[in-house]
Formats: structure tokens, sequence, C-alpha cells
């Protein structure tokens, strides 16, 4: 009886096996592409402390949904197989394996993170799986292309947003002087840096950078050496908890200064937080930047992107997801910008194809952009938004541009 | 029987990276990962009676000691050793904390631990890549389908006959009667201590071959749904057996992926439902359940 269930066991397991290994056997020509769909992976967190940025990947597939019932990309319909990877990048390589190797997906299209797409990049480059627009700001993902060839990313990138609050300032503000609170690791070095380097010979007008740490409790000790040091303009390179604390602390000291914050920290929610805890003198006045079209603005209500995507919304409602929410409009963007590729790559669709349209976009009409942004990339150049335009927080709550468009673009 | 069974179950695992496709041999390498962590739940909860929410700290000193050593050029293999003793270590440090608190509080400290790892990290950036954290060198799914499936072997041989020595007797004393333990000559604070570092050990081990079939370490890796998934792994597969450890891999390897064939959105839910229900209809855990069944059907033979 023993030996005979020792045997049943393997048994089974052997055909448990070799199921498995049938099903992944006729794969066709171009993985992923057949007459009738084109089908992309991707992950985003749908679950954990990140879980809000899943309205990234519900609203790309709202938007694919409305594409698909135009007619679809060259006759094909979007099929697009997004997975929860809970921000945790082990899972987000299983679960783009699977869909690589068992799925057979054409492409992955805006996998949400730094650490999921640090990950993933090696596998996708060795396995020349186009890893497109990727869902991070951090610049090595448009930087490094000659190493992995099948990246892209998609966002303005860290460094080119403070290298465009650097030129506003020059113009703007050139006797300014300055204080920097960074966050003390790569996001915040980047953009220090960024900004030293294009202030050039007025980077001495920088009379104190403080830097904190992520894990610290709360700024009002580098707030107090940037008071102290004179300054009457200050950067806020800083994540949304510190960001929010750096605004209030300054409006209790009762200092003035100009602001000048990272679009990572200005998202209408932050600012809620930091006027709730301060006054409204904590975020009066604050300068961002940001490259999307506003759809909590009620004056853009009439703007034809905002009305397409109300209508997307209205049509292929995405569960859980408030329209205002910028994340929602970068969603649709992202999946316009992929509609396109999909499109220039032609009706004989290959991934070399479509890298090739990727590396050569010009997109003058993303509809969910601020107007006047191109979508665009060279083969050497594969940052795909570079503009960006300032923003101003009002009294009312409302963020309002006071700059036209600033390119990074050289 | 059992020396049969085992060797069974070798074969198949030899033979298994040649029937199925590249991708599904790569999740076994994490259920045998995920199972050598798990082995080191039952060591210290199942057998000693002490309980760890913070598991995921020990996985990541595991990986990050594999990480830092290899991409300063030191052969992995020596970043496995080098990550069991460094786990192993600050294992014992802990145990010694442990001694002091038990039940609920102890449960809550080590709990705080899993919780510190990320702030930790993030403040020695200079040595641990920050928030941004190490890419490592990748390597082929087989080779690390049989390294980790090795070492896991390797790593349940010396829990299984350490177990049935003078060291597993003692530990078992002491937890189903510390006083009588005691009253019998074994010394409480040499075991428990020793119970934490071994399991710790199983843990640093764990975290570098995680490390290496990810090939990237970074605070996002060890959240504390690690260490509470560990737990999960273990109460499931069942507490305590030793290859109960090995279904515990398995489940929390395959469910977090299989339940997402529904909704990407509902696959939290869905694992968390089936969760629920195992632990409603087989609270012992799956090894548990088999292994009364299977000791039920051995008696009416035998």
């Amino acid at each position: 009886m023993s030996k005979r269930n020792t045997w049943f066991v393997t048994a089974i397991i052997t055909v448990i096996a070799l199921t498995l290994n049938f099903a992944t056997t006729g794969a066709q020509m171009v993985p992923g592409v057949t007459p009738t769909q084109i089908l992309l992976g991707g992950t985003h967190p749908y679950s954990g402390p990140a879980a809000g940025y899943a309205t990234i990947g519900k609203c790309a597939l709202a938007y694919f949904s409305y594409v698909n019932d135009q007619g679809g990309v060259n006759g094909r319909k979007i099929v697009y197989e997004d997975k929860d990877d809970g921000y945790n990048p082990p899972q987000a390589l299983q679960l783009v394996r699977q869909q690589v190797e068992q799925d057979h997906v054409f492409a992955i299209f805006d996998s949400l993170g730094t650490g999921p797409n640090m990950v993933l990049r090696p596998y996708l480059n060795d396995n020349k799986v186009p890893q497109l627009y990727v869902a991070t700001g951090a610049t090595q993902f448009g930087a490094d292309y000659a190493k992995y060839p099948w990246t892209i990313g998609w966002q303005a990138n860290y460094h080119d947003e403070a290298s465009i609050f650097g030129k506003y300032l020059l113009k703007n503000a050139p006797n300014a002087k300055i204080g920097v609170i960074y966050q003390n690791d790569d996001f915040g070095q980047d953009l220090l840096n960024s900004l030293k380097a294009t202030l050039g010979p007025k980077a001495s007008q920088i009379l104190k950078a403080a830097s904190y740490e992520v894990t610290d409790p709360d700024v009002t000790s580098p707030i107090a050496s940037l008071k102290a040091s004179g300054a009457d303009t200050v950067f806020i390179f800083a994540t949304p908890k510190a960001a929010i604390q750096s605004m209030v602390t300054i409006a209790k000291m009762g200092w003035k200064p100009t602001i000048y914050l990272t679009s990572v920290s200005a998202s209408q929610a932050f600012m809620h937080a930091a006027t709730g805890a301060g006054t409204s003198a904590a975020t009066d006045g604050v300068i961002s930047a940001n490259y999307l079209k506003d759809a909590s603005d009620p004056a853009n209500a009439s703007d034809k992107g905002i009305v397409l995507y109300n209508q997307i919304l209205a049509k292929y409602p995405p569960a859980g997801v408030n329209a205002t929410d910028a994340n929602c409009v970068y969603g649709m963007g992202v999946a316009f910008t992929m509609v396109d590729t999909l499109k220039m790559a032609g009706k004989s669709l290959t991934r070399d194809g479509v890298m090739h349209a990727a590396n050569n976009l010009n997109e003058k009409d993303n509809p969910f952009v601020y107007p006047g942004v191109v979508v665009s990339t060279t083969p050497t150049d594969r940052f795909p938004i570079r503009e960006e335009v300032l923003i101003k927080y009002n009294a009312a709550g409302a963020w309002k541009p006071i700059s036209a468009l600033i390119t990074n673009r050289y | 029987m059992k020396a049969l069974a085992t060797l069974a179950f070798a074969l198949v695992v030899a033979v298994l990276p040649a029937l199925v496709p590249p991708f599904v041999a790569f999740e076994l390498t994490y259920a045998a990962a995920y199972a050598i962590a798990i082995v080191g739940l039952v060591i210290l909860i199942g057998r000693t009676g002490q309980i760890s929410l913070g598991h995921g700290a020990f996985v990541a000193v595991g990986g990050y000691t594999l990480a830092i050593l290899v991409t300063h050029g030191v052969p992995y293999g020596i970043g496995i050793v080098a990550a069991a003793l460094i786990a192993g270590v600050l294992g014992i440090a802990l145990g010694g904390i442990a001694l002091r608190l038990a039940g609920v509080y102890l449960a809550l400290a080590t709990f705080a631990l899993a919780n510190s790892v990320a702030p930790v990290l993030k403040r020695f950036s200079s040595l641990t890549g920050g928030a941004q954290g190490i890419s490592i060198p990748s390597h082929s799914e087989t080779e690390l389908y049989y390294l980790t499936w090795g070492v896991a072997a390797l790593l349940f041989a010396i829990a299984y006959f350490g177990l049935r020595s003078r060291v597993g007797l003692a530990l078992r004393a002491l937890r189903d009667s510390e006083i009588a333990a005691v009253s019998f000559g074994v010394n409480p604070v040499f075991y428990k201590t020793l119970a934490f570092g071994w399991s710790a050990a199983y843990a640093g081990v764990a975290g570098a071959l995680l490390a290496l079939a990810t090939a990237y370490v970074s605070p996002d890796v060890y959240s504390v749904a690690l260490s509470l998934n560990l737990l999960v792994g273990a109460v499931i597969g069942g507490l305590q057996l030793l290859w109960g450890a090995l279904l515990g891999g398995v489940v929390i390897e395959f469910f977090p992926l299989w339940s997402q064939a529904i909704s990407p959105a509902l696959a939290a839910v869905v694992y968390g439902i089936a969760l629920i229900l195992i632990m409603m209809f087989i609270p012992g855990g799956i090894a548990g359940a088999l292994g009364r069944r299977m000791s039920f059907i051995r008696r009416g033979h035998e």
C-alpha cells in the first residue's frame, strides 16, 4: 500500500507537470498578437500601502475599453492583463514571468514603481520583451537605453523637473536667496544636483541645503536652519509626509518664503492635508510643476480632453476611482501613448517594430497631457515627457498655471 | 516507508525542472526558499512555543548580507553562509530579549521588529542602497532551482535530526512545561536563545536564496506582509510537522499568484477567504490533517 501511495503521488505530480508544459507550447509567431487582438501585460499595487496607484492601471484599462469600442488598433482589440503585485518586486517578477512565458503577452505596459521595474528590466531585456512606459520618474529608465534597449519610461523624470524649476528661477527671480530641504536618498539628491547644475554659477545662491531622513519624525530642525541662513526661497524636494510638514512648519514660524514643491508631493490630497494642519497660509502661493491636465479644475470642464476623459469614466467606470484624481488622468494619458505607439507600429506588429515606434514618438495630440506638451522621443532621447508648466496654489485651493511650458529638451 | 517516500519525493523534485516551464521552476524555487524560513518558524513556534511575527526582518538581513557581499565580488556560496551566521547572531540577540517576554508581549516585540526593517534599511543607505535597493547579477532558473532545493534538503535534514536529538527534546520539554523541564536540568536561557538563533539563521538563508532568485533587494521586498505571510505558511502547513513547512512554502508562493485569476482587485480578498476556510476546517494545518489521515490508513493496514 505504501509503495502504491508513493507511485500514485509521483504519477499525479508528473501529470500536472506535463499539463503545465503542454499549456505553454503552441506559441504564435509574434507572441500576444492575433488577427483580432493584442495582449498586453502589466502590474500595479492593488493591495498594500501603495494601492492608491492602482488607479493608473484601472483608468488605462478604461481608455483601452473605449478604444476597443471605436474599432481597436488596426482592427485588433487591446486586452490588458493587469495584476496585483502589492508593490513587491519579487511578486511583480513572478507575475510578469507568467504573463510572458505562459500567457505570451506581446509587451509589458505601465508596470509601476521603481523597485518592481528594477527587477523586471533585466528579465524583460534578456527576453527581448518591450517594457513600455514604466510608471516611475527615476531617471535611469530613460537614461540606460544602451544597456536596456527594451525599456522606456513616460512621465517627466525627477532630474528634468528640478532643472525646469531652476530655469524658471533664473528668469523670474535671478537674485533669490535659496534654501533647499531634500530627502537624503537618490530621489532628493537627484533633484538637488539637477537644480545646482541648472543654476550653474548662480548655484552659490543656495545658501543652505538641509537634508532629512525619510524616517525622521519631523523636519523642524532643517527648516529652522534654512530660515536662519537668510533664504527667501525654499525648494521642498521631499516625499509627501515631510513635504506637508515642511509647509506647515514654515507657516507656523511666521516665515513667508517663496516655496517650490516637487510634483511628487503636490497632489490635492497632500495640499489639503497641509492646509488642514496649518492654515491656508501653509499652502497659499506654493509653486509646483505639472505635465497633465488638471481634471479637478472647474475651468477645464469644457476642455476637449477633459470632456472625453469624463465621458470615458462615465461609460467604463473604473471601481473606486475619483474623477479628480490626477493618477486617473495619468492612466488615460499613458494609455493614449500606448495606443498611438501600436498604431505607428503598423498592421504587421512585431516587438522590434513597437520599440522602434516608442523610440520615435512625436505625439502632439495627447488630449490628457497639458496643452502644448509634445510626447516625443528619439533613439537617443528616451524621455517622452520633458516639458512642464509651473503652477501656483491659490487661497481657494486650486492650482493655476503661472508660466508657459518650460522644456528641458535640448 | 518514510525513507521511500522521501526518496520518491527527492526524485520528483530532481526531474521536475525538465518537465515544467522555466517560470514554474522559478516559482518552485521561491516555494523552497519560503519553506526554509517556515522550518525556522516550526522550530521556534511549533517546537519551542515562542512566537515570532518578525521573521521577515531576518529574511531581510539574509538578503542584504548576500546582496552586499555578492556586489563586492564574494561568491554567493559564502554569501549564503554569511547570511545564516549574521541572521543567527541577531536571532540570538533577540532571543535574549525574548526571554523576558512571553505570549502576546513577545508577539508585539517581534511585530515591531518587522515594522522597523524598512526605516532601518533606508537610514543606512550608503550600505543598503536606500529606497532604490541593490541589484545583483541574475542566474539561470535551473541553477537557482537546484541550489535552493539542495540547500532546503540539507536544512530539512539538519532540522529533522536536530529536533530528534537532546536539543530537540529539551526544546519540546520547555514548550510543554517549563517548570518540569527546568527541574530535570534543562537550562531555559540557553535553549530558548538557541532556538531563536537557529530559527533566525534559517530565515537568513531563505532571505539569501530569495535575493539571489529575484536578483534584487530593497525595503519594499521586506514589508510587514512578508513576516505575516511566513507565519500564515507555518500555520497552514502545520506547526508540528517539518514537512508541513514545505506545504506552507507552496501555499504562500502559489496562492497569491493563483488568486489573481479572478481579478487583480480581488486577489487579496480571495487569498484571505481561502486562508479563513483552511483555518476553519483544518485548524491543525494541511500536514496535520494529512498526517492524521495517513496514520489512520497505515494503522488500518498494519
